[in-house]
């Protein structure tokens, strides 16, 4: 049914009275989520769509038992808005803000780990469980209760990627946006585990790119203990060294995080890699109707 | 990625207290010689671009002189040289120093542990890429609780230091740590690290500072790093844009669909020769500053691949016609659409009321742009 998310996950969005935090808090809803609060400094005592608005994370959790959050704070206060959720007890919070530097995420992902919390993101799209709630802003349609897990480090591929897996008359348990920055909460070999757990996935499908060794790390872990089916796609193939292709994280440095070695990688742990992101649905498909060759 | 040149990198060393040759900055031959003459810069010396590309020594970039004249006709030589696409219009003099070693040290980030590390060798002088894995030693430093004296220990035992030398590499990687942190860098780099006497200098600096840390360091924003004019442009409009070296410009929305969208037309024959991601909008404002961006770097032909989730496809149609419009009719190129997803119908009928025709497979557009580029009928 889902990874990470439950019918009990009760969210409160940071930075609620921001455009993107009141559009995005009105879609979570409407995908069935229990958004519980907004958090904007000052503005506590007001309403948005409806939502209690609260000027901490605390009085959230106090109040209304906010147990998830979603930050749309801009970067140059997203690290404090982070380690206060994790503070007030917060144990899974979504990052959405893009530009927030490298070393304010090292301060927020090991002081979130030092608390046992788990970030998503930063500069990702968030998670969804069809059926069960969105925490983030992966559009609504795309989506259709299922059994294929996908994990990816971009977003709008992966919108396009899911919708294909729904138009194949396929459904997702859950999608996991990890976001596009070199430091992420959550990787691959994080991700990958909550999948192998869950009963309710039969395939997942990873889409990568270019790099740092995300997806390598996710090879050695899939030959090694992941025993159900791997679709893969990375991005990338035709991207020059040392530029960043709109990602901060997407950048080929040093001749390593090549989009070569990470299908390799891939491709040896058994991994079936489409070489186009529109073959994916078909091999999804295809592995759902004969099985895996694995 | 704010590259400094060495000699901006050693101004920022010299702030955290990472001991320096002693040395000055000149712009002229003229301005050489007088910096020797003055003894500013002691006899004998070395004169260096001040460019970002490596291999300097190699390149004639790195002469050395033993009197002002030489040093003059050493800056002469150097000056104006074209290096690797960037023409030298700064040098940097300093003395040359009687070494006993060079090493090799660098902090940056591991982004799979996630933490910072530390690279030493006791290699130096050379590309570290060469030298055998064996022979570098990488630990990482937790920002909780920061650099501690063991590190240290155990960074001297890498290089196989004692006494003053030890005591000197210590105080180095604690300014260099702090400089790290401080200054929001990628990577700090000292190589060499050269030994003299018992102590420690730094002969070379590469220190390079992250972008998205932009707003909290003013003082960087005037240096040029090696962005193209365009991409200059679009980075002050926040969409990621970079010139590559074929005439197909692609218009996506999302970097992964932007690259893979890239991967594509490769495929098929084409040559990308930009890469556009209009990231989320819901602004056709936004949609048309990046197509006449995108004009500027004279295409082809231009792929428009758009999945509307957060963005619509009749946002992203309005603000693509009304670019159209502006551009002269001398200037346009052949443009193919491919827009999917939220408010898809509304889009595709405002693109077909301007001539533009989306076509929903992604194979048979991407055929069709790279048909174009090259001129041939679809």
């Amino acid at each position: 049914m889902s990874v990470l998310l439950t019918r009990e996950t009760r969210v409160v969005v940071q930075g609620i009275t921001g455009h993107q935090g009141t559009v995005h808090a009105r879609q979570m809803r409407e995908f069935g989520t229990n958004v519980v609060a907004g958090v904007t400094p000052g503005k506590g005592g007001t309403t948005v769509e409806n939502v209690p608005v609260f000027d901490s994370v605390r009085e959230a959790v106090d109040g209304v038992r906010a147990n998830a959050s979603c930050i749309f704070v801009p970067a140059p206060y997203a690290k404090d808005a982070l380690l206060e959720a994790v503070d007030a007890g917060v144990r899974l919070a979504v990052v959405v803000t893009e530009h927030i530097p490298f070393h304010d995420m090292l301060v927020m992902y090991h002081y979130a780990r030092s608390q046992g919390a788990r970030i998503i993101g930063p500069n990702c799209p968030g998670i969804a469980s069809p059926g069960v709630a969105k925490v983030g802003i992966i559009p609504n349609v795309v989506f259709r209760p299922g059994r294929v897990g996908v994990i990816s480090r971009s977003g709008t591929l992966t919108y396009e990627i899911v919708n294909g897996i729904k138009e194949h008359g396929l459904g997702q348990s859950t999608c996991i946006g990890l976001g596009g920055d070199p430091v992420v909460g959550t990787s691959f070999v994080d991700a990958l585990p909550l999948f192998q757990e869950d009963p309710d996935t039969d395939l997942v499908v990873l889409v990568g790119e270019i790099g740092g060794t995300a997806e390598e790390d996710a090879a050695d872990y899939i030959a090694r203990k992941f025993t159900k089916p791997v679709v893969a796609y990375i991005a990338g193939r035709s991207a020059p060294p040392g530029k960043r292709m709109g990602h901060a994280g997407a950048i080929i440095s040093r001749g390593k995080g090549t989009a070569e070695t990470k299908i390799a990688a891939l491709q040896a742990a058994g991994a079936r890699v489409a070489r186009f992101p529109y073959e994916i649905p078909d091999l999804v498909a295809e592995i759902v109707q004969h099985g895996a060759r694995r | 990625m704010v590259k400094l040149a060495e000699w901006q990198g050693k101004e920022v060393f010299r702030k955290y207290g990472v001991p320096l040759p002693k040395g000055a900055v000149a712009r002229s031959a003229d301005e050489a010689e007088a910096l020797v003459r003055a003894g500013t810069v002691p006899l004998p010396c070395v004169v260096k671009a001040q460019v970002l590309a490596g291999g300097r020594g190699k390149g004639g970039a790195v002469r050395f002189a033993s009197t002002p004249a030489e040093a003059r006709a050493a800056a002469a030589a150097i000056l104006g040289l074209e290096f690797k696409g960037e023409r030298v219009k700064v040098l940097l003099l300093e003395e040359k120093l009687a070494l006993s070693k060079e090493l090799y040290l660098s902090i940056t980030l591991d982004r799979s542990a996630r933490l910072p590390v530390i690279i030493a060798s006791a290699r130096g002088g050379v590309e570290i890429e060469s030298v055998d894995d064996r022979e570098i030693d990488r630990q990482h430093v937790d920002p909780f609780p920061g650099l501690t004296a063991f590190e240290k220990r155990r960074a001297n035992k890498a290089f196989g230091l004692t006494g003053g030398a030890a005591k000197s590499l210590d105080l180095l990687l604690e300014g260099l740590w702090k400089l790290f942190q401080a200054e929001d860098a990628e990577l700090v780099e000292i190589n060499p690290l050269a030994i003299v006497g018992d102590g420690l200098v730094a002969l070379d600096a590469k220190v390079i500072i992250e972008d998205d840390a932009a707003f909290r360091h003013p003082e960087y924003a005037e240096i040029r790093d090696d962005r193209t004019p365009l991409e200059e442009i679009a980075r002050e409009k926040d969409i990621a844009f970079v010139q590559l070296d074929g005439n197909i410009g692609v218009i996506a929305n999302g970097a992964g669909l932007t690259m893979a969208t890239l991967d594509v037309l490769k495929e098929f024959g084409g040559h990308p020769g930009v890469f556009l991601d209009l990231g989320g909008t819901d602004d056709p404002r936004k949609v048309t500053e990046a197509f006449l961006l995108m004009a500027q770097a004279k295409p082809k032909a231009v792929f428009l691949n758009i999945f509307g989730g957060v963005t619509r496809c009749d946002t992203v149609a309005r603000g693509l016609v009304e670019a159209i419009h502006q551009v002269p009719a001398a200037d346009r190129f052949p443009l193919v659409a491919r827009i999917r997803g939220n408010n898809e119908t509304e889009g595709i009928e405002i693109l077909r009321a301007a001539g533009v025709t989306s076509t929903p497979e992604l194979k048979q557009s991407a055929q069709a742009v790279v048909a174009a580029a090259a001129g041939r009928p679809a």
